[in-house]
């Protein structure tokens, strides 16, 4: 059977078929759909788990490998950050069941906060890396991942960029093999006290050398043989691209196994070829190495390690060739990406954003885009859970000067399990006064509606213990708690008002359903399951716009007519207009059910 | 280069472009075609600016369409058409619903939609329009205005020999298959 899958299915299909027992990651665009693909897998084929972090995920993958069973994790670029700790040291102990981390870049910062370019981890944790260039690529090579993880004792990467997870490409299915699981045994290399690791390391640049021959023969690295004036290095989306570009006019060096490099193969390549262009995404990884070698190329001199490749790209650095493109003589107006029509977060920044003198830091969620016009509100976003952190930060150097400047630490309840309950931590322990708000929209949102540990489901959709936000921070010490429906525009006021007037740590949980997330039955119990859609009486609006000031979507504003119009395909009747206007021009007359 | 062809699908999240890319890529791949397909996810799909990519032919390399190589681009939206122009191939062709969605900037009065964007297409290109929102509320969903456009396209692309009921079949709810079938045909009948 063949079909056209995306390279997260069949990153999802090829754990199946060789036989993974353990899959964990945290959503993050472009991994998420690994872990929502085998959550569909019932627990008898593999066990496939949400974590509250990367870390996590990462680390109960390492328990599976070393109890024997063969372990995925799987996680966006920035999510192997959180993972490094554990990935840098059970680099030393090694795998026992085979153990492949998914490292998901995003060249072109298409859904992320940087484009760092996660190859420079293979080499970093001195771990074997492997790169598809495909979807059928992105398959077998999870199973080639496991093999050469168990047969030198490696955790393995598999390297894919936005354009191999999300793009599609056919997929010619396989066998679903059974897996013996490994003995368990109690061994000095998991063990990471130094005395040991001292000795691993010894034996990891051993292990280095074994793999170094390894890359030399494995034909993930193959030559294609065209001609003979210009010879190509590449791998991944990149190796696409130049095939795109050069055609037959090239012959190919394609790298399926990038690290180790297979340096003595690249350099009699080099050798045969005229010239030899290393052709890479982002940072010089292959490059650096290759030079290293003494073997001379052109890579980053031509082609830039800023945003992702295309094919315009590598033929303008290489070939000096601009696209011939039509010429439209009209411009179209810019359309960002908005908070959603009856989105809770935006009753929260409406009101938050009229505050004086405050500083807000934000987090990395939908809320993120409380800082666009029209709102205004957020200051700044770093990293996920580093909102509470930052604000602590902040507000002890504010006062340290005696600025009269409060800070707000903004973030969501995925968030906050993920690693925001450590920043919280600091702020509680380390008593400053700054105002902490957990945008609880019941649901990690802005990857699509994943389930995590305050939902009250798991990945598979049953039913689990909720993690209530508002004990777990009074358990912290945390005196000042509220919980506030952040579409109550008045209570919403008061409730920040409360907040600031206090000189000790404070919490402000908004509770409110995302405005797309499909409500359980709790959900109808707690937040009804109805709602008013609202309509605009055009004898009463008075065209001052405040209601638009809001950003909701399903408004619109005739200029000429100088009225506002509530598109009914939009509203979600959260009612927050209804409540901003000054002229009660709005009411609710509509009705909708969730 | 090659012959590969390639469909540019662009509009804005939430209209169905990702619903008309699987239904094309199946069916062409049902056709014997190497296919490639990309799609926008994360971020961008909050109300933004999207597109769906589909390249087909004997053997297929990048995933991506870059500018200047679409062979057809089909804007399910009017100012999306003008947005990803630049990736139109010179002597391509263009299939324009004239159908408006207002983004942020227009919708808090900071900027106007643009007037005149059909006739600007219309002068540099070989531009068809249909208005596909109208064609899908008189068959009783205006939402179906993305099969509409897949008809449209199937008939420009001559691709009209693939078996696309059974592809639409396969792909739609079944409670929604005749909509989008009368949706298909009526699209095709359009150009």
């Amino acid at each position: 059977m063949k079909k056209l899958l995306t390279g997260n299915e069949a990153i999802a299909l090829g754990a199946i078929e060789a036989g993974v027992v353990y899959a964990g990651a945290y959503p993050g665009t472009p991994s998420t759909e690994i872990l929502e693909i085998l959550g569909t897998h019932k627990r008898a084929e593999i066990v496939a788990e949400w974590a509250p972090n990367e870390k996590v995920a990462l680390e109960s993958a390492i328990g599976a490998s070393i109890a024997g069973g063969r372990a995925l994790a799987a996680m966006k670029h920035v999510g192997v950050n959180v993972a490094a700790d554990p990935l840098m040291s059970f680099a030393y102990s090694g795998a026992n069941g085979g153990l492949v981390l998914i490292s998901a870049d995003d060249p072109g910062l298409h859904s992320s906060q940087n484009e760092q370019d996660n190859r420079q981890y293979a080499k970093f944790a001195k771990m074997p890396m492997l790169e598809p260039a495909d979807s059928q690529e992105a398959k077998d090579m999870v199973r080639a991942a496991l093999e050469i993880s168990e047969q030198f004792q490696r955790p393995v990467m598999l390297r894919t960029t936005t354009r191999i997870n999300h793009s599609k490409s056919i997929v010619e299915f396989g066998d679903i093999t059974k897996h013996p699981k490994k003995p368990y045994e109690k061994a000095y290399r998991f063990d990471l006290v130094p005395a040991i690791s001292k000795r691993l390391h010894y034996e990891l640049e051993d292990w280095l050398v074994k793999l170094a021959e390894y890359s030399e023969t494995t034909p993930l690295n193959y030559i294609q043989w065209n001609g003979k004036k210009i010879g190509i290095v590449a791998a991944g989306a990149a190796y696409q691209y130049a095939r795109e570009v050069f055609g037959t006019k090239a012959s190919y060096l394609k790298i399926g196994f990038s690290y180790p490099l297979p340096l003595k193969k690249i350099k009699a390549f080099a050798e045969q070829v005229d010239a030899l262009y290393v052709i890479e995404e982002l940072e010089p990884f292959m490059e650096e190495q290759i030079r290293a070698a003494g073997i001379t190329c052109v890579g980053k001199d031509k082609i830039p390690n800023t945003d992702e490749l295309s094919p315009t790209v590598v033929a303008r650095a290489l070939l000096g060739v601009e696209p011939d493109m039509v010429e439209v003589e009209a411009e179209a107006v810019g359309r960002p990406p908005t908070l959603c029509a009856g989105c809770p977060h935006r009753g929260f920044f409406y009101q938050l954003g009229k505050l004086k003198d405050v500083v807000i830091a934000g987090d990395i969620g939908c809320y993120g885009l409380g800082g666009a016009p029209p709102l205004n509100a957020k200051d700044l976003c770093i990293c996920m859970g580093s909102g509470p952190s930052v604000a602590h930060g902040l507000q002890e150097t504010f006062d340290f000067f005696g600025e009269n400047k409060r800070v707000f630490g903004v973030i969501g309840d995925s968030t906050f399990f993920h690693t925001g309950m450590n920043s919280l931590l600091q702020i509680a322990y380390n008593k400053s006064p700054v105002v902490t708000c957990i945008l609880d929209n019941r649901i990690t949102a802005m990857t699509g509606h994943q389930e995590n540990p305050g939902s009250g489901f798991t990945l598979q959709g049953d039913p689990v213990n909720i993690v209530e936000i508002g004990p777990v921070v009074r358990a912290f010490g945390i005196q000042h708690v509220r919980t506030v429906n952040p579409l109550n525009q008045a209570a919403m006021k008061e409730t920040l008002a409360w907040a600031l007037a206090l000189n000790e740590p404070s919490v402000i949980i908004t509770r409110w359903p995302c405005a797309l997330k499909k409500y359980s039955e709790a959900d109808k119990k707690e937040f009804g399951d109805h709602f008013h859609q609202c309509v605009v009486d055009a004898e009463a609006c008075v065209g001052c716009r405040t209601c638009v000031r809001t950003g909701c979507p399903a408004l619109r504003f005739d200029k000429t007519a100088k009225k506002t119009r509530i598109e009914p395909s939009q509203c979600v009747g959260c009612e927050i207009c209804l409540q901003v206007c000054p002229k009660q021009a709005i009411s609710a007359a509509g009705k909708g059910s969730k | 280069m090659s012959d590969v062809k390639n469909i540019l699908l662009v509009g804005v999240g939430g209209q169905g472009t990702i619903l008309v890319g699987k239904i094309l890529s199946n069916g062409l791949l049902a056709a014997g075609f190497d296919v490639k397909m990309s799609e926008v996810h994360g971020m961008a799909q909050r109300g933004g600016s999207v597109s769906n990519q589909v390249r087909y032919g004997k053997e297929v390399f990048s995933p991506i369409i870059d500018k200047g190589q679409a062979d057809i681009l089909v804007a399910f939206e009017t100012m999306e058409a003008v947005r990803w122009s630049p990736f139109l191939k010179k002597g391509g062709q263009m299939v324009v619903n004239d159908y408006r969605i207002p983004s942020a900037p227009i919708l808090t009065g900071q900027a106007d939609y643009p007037e005149g964007l059909l006739e600007a297409l219309k002068a540099k290109a070989d531009t068809t329009v249909i208005k596909a929102g109208d064609m899908a509320e008189a068959l009783g969903n205006p939402k179906a205005m993305n099969i509409v456009l897949f008809g449209a396209l199937v008939k420009k692309m001559q691709l009209s020999d693939i078996d696309w009921p059974s592809q639409i079949r396969d792909n739609v709810k079944p409670a929604f298959v005749d909509l989008n079938l009368k949706a298909f045909q009526a699209g095709q009948a359009a150009v």
